[in-house]
């Protein structure tokens, strides 16, 4: 149903709007809207650009969220005129939002890009569900599992990836190029030194990179970048009426019928959005009435909890989220 | 749906907070600064007080806090900040910080970058990488214990990576009474060892990061104290580069073939750049002028220091990455011999004479530390003569490169005079090093072209020159072999030499010992000579332990293709032990003898070399048969 909403405003209607968006967006740049995020693009820019020219075969993980969203924008100016040249590539769980799988598809096709679709077909076979297994075998098979798969099968050896250093203790300690053993893992205790921007991109057959453009951003310097530069993001970041179950304190989206209702349960309808985009059984929704990238803003100022409290899978235990980067995932 | 409402985001319609928020925006700048010191000084305690105190702790962030701290807190179950920054699970058990972690935060006044680095001496290769992109240090000292070598050691290592500025940041005043003369003393103290390392500037506070005393707000307890709090400094404090404008500067990181458009794309380094200006092109020296500065946001008229563009140039020149723009009649050097000052990052030791990577921004060569002129010691600031330069430690090299690099000195600018040493092999950083001049002989020894060159040598001669390198263990039979295998081309005619590894050891290598360093100085000799000897049209047979494939492949790389002919003289260390020709193992193992190869020192077996002689098994007959037939089989008799 909000697939629908989308593809009404992506009408005919929208070309007319988009040259007010180009005016307005011109202004704001031009007047320097925000030296310390025009310094942030900067950077960026050059991390993308040495991924690209450092390595033989990079592509970009597209999660579909607002740091990819902010990611791929980046990406369309760090090689302008020329498009990037990187396939997307999106690990489907086959348990997103069907609203994110809409917005990826729309998006790669909007741009001109090759988007490549991996799923981890053993594991479908298999059945794996994040509520039957549990959330962590479900992420390991589904998410690490498949990403490994997939960067085998294409034989990526640099995957350029939306992760921030501000969303997580381990991640807080992770390089910009982070360097992958022959069997993905991530070592922190050996991490290269990383100076100035200078990069030590060597790596033998079968090692590979993860490449970081976004490590140096905040949640809101994204918001406030999403909202200068105008980057389309996701509909599920808005409020909006939406059938949600109350489990264990956290509200989860039924947004199809393969979700298990317990007895007795019924979705209520209620005015909620989301921070973060994953797996909808796996991901909290907030309630929330703003339903604007400003009005997000300005709760993203009065909020007083941290970006990834409505994630299941960072609660599993202290430290898991260490543990699952050792084990290759992002 | 998105797109609609970021129309209405743009509008008049804005809410006032998001107003107030890009307003403030726009007046903020980044300040990007590091704490260091040493261990246990609370330096994780600081940022945790910091982000605490501008409410930059989230609640469910305080929860978790709140019960860690009550499992593995230090604090006595009150809150333990460090446990806000300690992300890695080994930090959190053993109470340390291992890695820098990067911690963001704002104020009104301006947006921080920070990196918390590791105060243990092991990880001071850490601290360098933090220090690397920081413009402003916050060095802790714990007011109980004064200055310790470890906070030397880091101011040394800040002052080194370019900071000048920084704020000493006297801890735990709580645990001295707050203490007027204590903090005085420590004050002045390190002020007269900052002055002696270039510090521009030096603000001393005395606080209590615990108890949150001059963090934020002045404490109660220190009346006497007059001066900013550490906030109220990292607010205000100036760090504009005093240094003058050495001119604009882009390093070209990635040429852009779009249809119909070559471009190059990178970050400005330096200076500024306007359509319109001439430029030269580094190190050809090749001039043209900037037609467009293009960007995905459209042309722009000019463009400065940090922004990241692509520029279209007006002649078709060839320019690719690694090349820098700089604008024309600046004066940026090109140099292939420099001397810079390295810290060593890694656990095996810098090797004078042996082949490294270096990089700097885009440009990548081959480097040499031609001589470690003194190293540093960072306590005391001495000079110390040394051979090698073992991990954290910091020395003044001459380095000679193998394609010319493009630089400014460091000390004025970051972005043009850093590098990093790469290990060839295992692609381990090994090293940063800080540019600090070129070396003139590199530009005032010129290659005298010789009319008489090596096909007319060798073809005095009726022969093709070539090298056969026979590594191996001592006792492994090479020089017996080599004996033969000369002999017999001598039956044939051929003119031939021997360098052999004990024969050099009389004249030209009579200084040189047994560890690694003069190890690979020895193989870098004998390398030399053997390719003069080649040039003078000689088949050159070399017989020498040479145990690293470094070096090795050092040696390799001085001769053209398909003439250097590597033999690994494979025969079990229990065999040569056995054989023990020259009774060297039993001293060895007596202990008598140092850095023997195969006993403590190690040999590395090549990869692939070109012959492998099972010498545990033939006779030196049939080896130097083998051989002899591999050089007929290569064409070179």
């Amino acid at each position: 149903m909000n697939g629908l909403i989308c593809d009404g405003a992506r009408g005919p209607r929208l070309n007319a709007l988009d040259l007010t968006v180009s005016t307005m967006h011109a202004e704001a740049m031009q007047s320097s809207a925000s030296r310390h995020l025009k310094q942030l693009e900067s950077e960026s820019i050059y991390i993308l650009r040495e991924a690209v020219a450092e390595f033989r075969s990079p592509v970009m993980l597209y999660s579909v969220g607002k740091d990819s969203s902010v990611l791929l924008h980046l990406a369309m100016k760090a090689f302008y005129p020329a498009k990037p040249p990187f396939p997307l590539m999106h690990i489907d769980t086959t348990w997103k939002f069907r609203e994110m799988i809409t917005f990826r598809d729309r998006t790669a096709d909007r741009l001109g890009l090759e988007l490549i679709v991996h799923v981890n077909e053993e594991g479908v076979r298999e059945a794996i569900n994040p509520t039957t297994h549990g959330s962590a075998l479900f992420t390991d098979v589904m998410k690490t599992q498949a990403l490994r798969q997939a960067l085998e099968r294409h034989s990526f050896d640099a995957a350029i990836a939306g992760a921030r250093r501000e969303e997580e203790k381990s991640r807080a300690k992770e390089r910009i190029f982070s360097f992958r053993n022959k069997a993905h893992r991530w070592d922190p205790k050996s991490q290269r030194p990383e100076l100035w921007r200078t990069v030590n991109t060597r790596i033998k057959t079968g090692e590979s990179m993860r490449v970081f453009p976004l490590s140096n951003w905040t949640e809101l310097d994204i918001w406030t970048y999403i909202h200068l530069e105008q980057i389309p993001v996701v509909p599920l970041y808005f409020a909006k009426e939406r059938p949600v179950v109350d489990r264990g304190g956290l509200l989860i989206m039924v947004d199809d019928d393969r979700f298990a209702l317990d007895p007795g349960e019924t979705p209520q309808m209620r005015v909620v959005r989301f921070r973060t985009l994953g797996c909808y059984p796996l991901t909290g929704a907030i309630e929330s009435g703003a339903m604007t990238v400003p009005e997000v803003i300005e709760e993203l100022l009065l909020t007083r909890l941290s970006e990834r409290q409505g994630r299941v899978i960072d609660q599993d235990q202290s430290g898991s989220m260490e543990r699952k980067k050792q084990e290759g995932y992002f | 749906m998105a797109r609609l409402e970021l129309v209405k985001a743009a509008s008049p319609a804005t809410s006032q907070p998001v107003a107030d928020l890009l307003a403030a925006e726009r007046k903020k700048d980044l300040l990007r600064f590091l704490t260091c010191g040493s261990v246990d000084d609370g330096k994780s305690t600081l940022i945790g007080r910091l982000l605490y105190d501008s409410k930059l702790v989230y609640d469910d962030q305080l929860a978790g806090l709140a019960s860690d701290s009550k499992r593995t807190g230090t604090a006595g179950g009150d809150l333990d900040f460090a446990l806000l920054i300690d992300g890695l699970q080994a930090e959190r058990e053993q109470g340390i910080t291992i890695d820098v972690a990067y911690r963001y935060f704002s104020t009104p006044k301006r947006k921080f970058i920070v990196a918390d680095t590791p105060g243990h001496e092991q990880y001071t290769r850490n601290m360098a990488t933090g220090a690397s992109t920081c413009d402003f240090a916050v060095l802790l000292v714990d007011a109980r214990q004064g200055i310790l070598a470890q906070t030397r050691r880091h101011a040394c290592i800040v002052s080194l990576l370019g900071i000048r500025k920084l704020a000493l940041a006297v801890n735990k005043m709580d645990l001295v009474g707050f203490a007027r003369e204590r903090f005085e003393t420590i004050a002045q103290e390190f002020v007269a060892f900052g002055r002696r390392l270039g510090f521009e500037d030096v603000v001393a506070i005395p606080l209590s990061a615990l108890r949150g005393d001059n963090v934020i707000a002045p404490g109660a307890n220190m009346h006497w104290y007059r001066g900013p709090t550490l906030m109220g400094h990292l607010e205000t404090v100036d760090v504009t580069s005093a240094g003058g404008d050495l001119g604009f500067r882009m390093p070209v990181q990635w040429v852009n073939r779009a249809e119909y458009f070559r471009g190059y794309a990178g970050m400005i380094a330096g200076g500024t750049v306007r359509a319109g200006d001439d430029i030269a092109v580094l190190p050809s020296g090749r001039r043209s002028r900037v037609e467009r500065i293009v960007t995905y946001d459209g042309d722009l008229d000019a463009a400065a220091t940090g922004d990241a563009v692509t520029l279209t140039l007006a002649d078709e020149i060839d320019v690719s990455r690694g090349n820098v723009l700089a604008a024309a009649g600046s004066d940026v050097a090109v140099s292939d011999q420099i001397a810079a000052h390295v810290v060593w990052m890694a656990e095996e030791p810098l090797l004078p004479g042996r082949a490294y990577v270096l990089k700097s921004g885009a440009q990548a060569t081959i480097a040499t530390i031609t001589e470690l002129k003194h190293k540093i010691n960072v306590d005391t600031l001495e000079h110390q003569a040394g051979k090698t330069l073992e991990l954290n430690e910091v020395g003044f090299c001459n380095l000679s490169l193998s394609q010319p690099l493009v630089f400014d000195p460091y000390k004025r600018s970051r972005a043009m005079g850093g590098f990093i040493l790469i290990d060839r092999f295992s692609d381990a950083t090994l090293g940063a090093g800080m540019v600090e001049f070129g070396l003139r002989r590199a530009t005032n020894i010129k290659w005298q072209a010789m009319e008489v060159g090596k096909d007319v040598r060798a073809g005095l001669k009726g022969q093709t020159p070539c090298v056969l390198w026979l590594t191996g263990l001592s006792g492994a039979g090479k020089s017996t072999v080599a004996n033969l295998v000369e002999k017999q081309l001598a039956e044939r005619g051929r003119h031939t030499y021997v360098l052999d590894g004990d024969n050099v050891r009389h004249g030209l290598n009579k200084d040189l010992g047994f560890t690694d360093a003069d190890r690979v100085e020895n193989v870098r000799r004998v390398a030399e000579t053997a390719r003069l000897l080649v040039d003078a049209g000689l088949i050159v047979i070399v017989s020498l332990i040479s145990p690293f494939r470094s070096e090795r492949r050092m040696a390799r790389e001085l001769f053209e293709a398909g003439e250097f002919i590597e033999v690994f003289v494979d025969t079990p260390l229990e065999v040569c032990e056995a054989r023990d020709p020259k009774g060297l193992y039993k001293k060895a193992r007596a202990g008598m003898i140092k850095n023997f190869t195969g006993i403590d020192s190690d040999y590395e077996p090549p990869d692939a070399a070109e012959l492998r002689l099972r010498a545990g098994v033939g006779s030196p007959e049939a080896l130097a048969r083998d051989l002899i037939g591999e050089l007929e089989r290569r064409k070179f008799i």
